[in-house]
């Protein structure tokens, strides 16, 4: 079944917009706007407010309606699925079927100085109510913080044994991320030791399907908690484990 | 409204004393030492500039010719040089850097006249940071000032002529500072590049030349808009005193120049960065600079609620660190924030307490006000509303630098309709609470009264800790921001050099020796544009 946006009346298809045009305010200002949306494809515009942000600049908020409409089930994408699980039954999980410590090492790598995600995910007193990785009693988790480049990475990855490496990226600027991020699947890949590792990524701009593609085992986006990456990783290691 | 909390002054006294030996202890060490930096910071100030044919800094190839001259300074052998050949700074330099001239021990039968010789080169070069200085005094005197709290916004496109176009745009909405968002891997480097940054990541390099673009495009915006605009960098990471020094030269206004900020939050080492801010903070006192400390960070590491009393107590360590390097209390723009949980019930009482707490505690100081981050939401428009309570707090409690919050912190930098609309939420919320401060009083042992009584006897607590145990250990054991550093570890430390007794810096004694006093003085322009606009409250 098709859906659009609902303003106040269902299927008015109604959208908020706020943008600037590099045009001086003018009277003509808003029928430029008008028009520009309409070339968009929305009708019904409504320009709510259009002024001169300074003598350059013209700054837009616009309401207007469109009719196209999109069916969910149509959608189809690589979204991870994990169950999530509680901080007792992770524990377990990890105890009774892999019978030693979950080993991860986690960084926020190369040039990106952030250490909010990897601490959100990682530290002790983790996030939303949730404990971090280093409070699990059968992970042995290693946050290395920020600015740690690749080779360092992997290089404490090994001396530990981990089976687990997370890599938080937080600037995406020009992309610099995936740089960064194709960087690493280079150097595991060059030194034969890819699959050795379940490898996840997370940040603001990632998404499972995004990581899938540059190689990653999983990606976690904005809001994702310690749990979920907990659950995905005791789940990840332990199916590993059973299947070699 | 300075004291509309009551606070205990016993309490206020004891966190002084012991900043001010845990200062002194570190000033100590800092008296002992030198670093690549402060050497070649050194060189610059005798008008170093460029770089060899692989884009190595100059100063960097000279200190490291003269490496094992360090510990008795790069100054006297360099000076004697000059003398030697009768050529100016940079041409020994470049000499140096062409293999032509080599750097050696001075006898004893030349010292004298060296030292001499190289006190009246230091003169000289502070007296160009002087000249530059006099500059802005008489610019903000005719262009004028703009009224208090400074709007403060940054800008990071990464390409210094669309940072300035940024930049304009946001004076003209009504920026009164603009910070240049460095290229995030700046801080690691151990020299500083060259020249203009098209093309950065999340930034631009603080480079001399970018320095000096961004300066001209904001006089060219302050003279149309009636006030000067301040420009923002970061003196920060590894090369501080030589940031600080291009800065000078160039005309900054504000430097983010914190005593710990790089050891806490880029692993820099702690040796390195003591002895570091030392000669960065003299320079910026002497060319009239205000500074940023980097408080405001702690919290996105540590919780805000439970460790909100470390900011309290790095704040009386960076004064005292400060205040040691003659800045003046104006020049001390002391950084705080207490990014509590919006969650959290009476989260924006508690962020009053906090706020209200470090005005009193630093009168007469240009607080910077840090915004929400940690907590901002995708959704943009509970967003806004958070930097709306922020900004309300700010004007409340009088803090006088304001950096903005941008409604979309967690996702993008600012877009052009991002810092046009957070500033006229800041301008709206400021003009529409002027006055509000000095109607107000709070409820005696009321519940914001003892939150900042808590914080204060908490922060007294740890810093007659570390004044017991010593601000390095206390670092090593992760007191602030609950990040652990290692003495002997970070970046850097192969840079921190002990000085012989018989070490020659004249700059030392040159920035401290008679320099002008006080902030510069302009009439109080009233607001452009986007101020008057937004108080009216209506659209067009």
């Amino acid at each position: 079944m098709l859906i659009r946006p609902y303003g106040d009346t269902r299927d008015d298809g109604v959208i908020q917009f706020s943008f600037t045009l590099p045009m001086p305010y003018s009277v003509k200002a808003a029928d430029v706007g008008k028009q520009f949306l309409e070339k968009l494809g929305f009708h019904t515009v409504g320009i709510a407010e259009c002024r001169a942000m300074d003598p350059e600049y013209t700054f837009f908020v616009a309401y207007a309606r469109t009719d196209v409409g999109i069916d969910p089930d149509e959608v189809k994408g690589d979204y991870l699925e994990v169950e999530e699980m509680d901080f007792a039954a992770i524990n377990a999980l990890i105890k009774e079927r892999l019978g030693r410590k979950l080993g991860v090492v986690g960084a926020a790598i190369e040039s990106d100085a952030h250490t909010v995600g990897i601490d959100a995910i990682m530290n002790m007193k983790g996030f939303a109510g949730n404990y971090g990785l280093e409070r699990y009693p059968e992970m042995d988790a290693l946050n290395m913080g920020s600015q740690i480049p690749c080779a360092q990475l992997l290089r404490t990855a090994l001396e530990r044994d981990a089976d687990a490496i997370l890599v938080s990226q937080i600037v995406t600027q020009k992309n610099i991320h995936v740089q960064h991020l194709t960087q690493l699947i280079e150097l595991l890949e060059a030194e034969g030791v890819r699959e050795r590792f379940v490898l996840v990524v997370g940040g603001p701009r990632i998404n499972n399907a995004f990581a899938k593609e540059l190689g990653y085992d999983a990606g976690f986006g904005p809001r994702t908690t310690p749990l979920e990456v907990a659950s995905f990783l005791a789940q990840e290691v332990v199916r590993r484990h059973e299947e070699a | 409204m300075s004291d509309a909390l009551q606070l205990n002054g016993d309490l206020v006294d004891r966190a002084r004393a012991a900043a001010d030996a845990i200062a002194d202890d570190i000033q100590r060490h800092i008296d002992e030492h030198t670093t690549d930096t402060t050497e070649r910071a050194s060189l610059r100030l005798l008008g170093i500039t460029g770089v060899n044919e692989i884009d190595v800094p100059l100063v960097n190839v000279v200190v490291e010719h003269a490496r094992s001259l360090l510990p008795s300074g790069i100054l006297r052998p360099f000076v004697d040089l000059m003398d030697r050949t009768g050529r100016g700074a940079q041409e020994v330099a470049e000499g140096v850097a062409a293999g032509e001239l080599t750097l050696a021990p001075v006898p004893p039968e030349r010292c004298e006249g060296v030292e001499a010789r190289a006190e009246a080169l230091a003169r000289e070069g502070v007296a160009r940071i002087d000249a530059v200085r006099a500059r802005r005094n008489e610019l903000v005197a005719t262009v004028g000032e703009p009224p208090k709290p400074y709007v403060y916004v940054i800008v990071a496109t990464g390409n210094i002529y669309e940072d300035a176009a940024q930049a304009k745009a946001a004076a003209r909405a009504g920026a009164d500072v603009i910070a240049v968002i460095r290229t995030t891997a700046q801080s690691l480097l151990d020299y500083v590049p060259y020249g203009e940054t098209t093309e950065g990541f999340g930034g631009t390099y603080a480079t001399q030349e970018n320095f000096r673009l961004m300066r001209a495009a904001l006089d060219e915006v302050g003279e149309e808009l009636g006030h000067y605009v301040r420009l923002c960098n970061y003196a920060s990471g590894l090369c501080m005193p030589e940031i600080a020094t291009m800065g000078a030269l160039e005309r900054l206004d504000m430097m983010l120049n914190d005593s710990m900020y790089g050891i806490i939050f880029r692993n820099i080492n702690m040796q390195r960065t003591f002895v570091d801010q030392y000669l960065s903070r003299l320079i910026n006192a002497r060319a009239g600079i205000v500074i940023n400390t980097g408080e405001d960070n702690y919290l996105t590491t540590a919780d805000a609620f439970e460790a909100g009393h470390t900011v309290v107590s790095s704040d009386f360590i960076n004064e005292a660190f400060a205040l040691r390097a003659n800045l003046e209390p104006w020049q001390i723009g002391l950084g705080h924030a207490f990014e509590i949980d919006p969650a959290k019930p009476d989260q924006v009482v508690y962020q009053i307490a906090d706020a209200q707490l470090i005005r009193q505690l630093f009168p007469g100081y240009p607080l910077k006000y840090m915004p929400p981050t940690k907590y901002m939401p995708g959704d943009i428009f509970q967003g806004h509303i958070i930097d709306g309570m922020f900004n309300f707090t700010g004007i409340l409690t009088g803090q006088e630098i304001m950096l903005l919050g941008m409604l979309t912190e967690a996702l993008h930098t600012p877009l052009l309709q991002d810092r046009y609309v957070s500033i006229r939420n800041a301008k709206y919320v400021f003009e529409a609470c002027r006055h509000l401060a000095d109607e107000i009083s709070y409820k005696p042992s009321g519940l914001i009264e003892r939150r900042a009584d808590e914080q204060l006897r908490r922060a007294v607590e740890q810093l007659e800790h570390v004044r017991s145990i010593g601000l390095f250990k206390a670092l090593q054991n992760g007191e602030f921001a609950d990040v652990k550093r290692d003495p002997d570890g970070g970046r850097g430390f192969e840079g921190v050099i002990k000085v012989a007794p018989d070490y020659f810096n004249p700059f030392f004694a040159a920035l401290r020796e008679g320099r002008m006093s006080g902030p510069p003085r302009g009439t109080e322009r009233s607001e452009t544009t986007a101020g008057d606009s937004a108080v009216a409250g209506g659209g067009d």
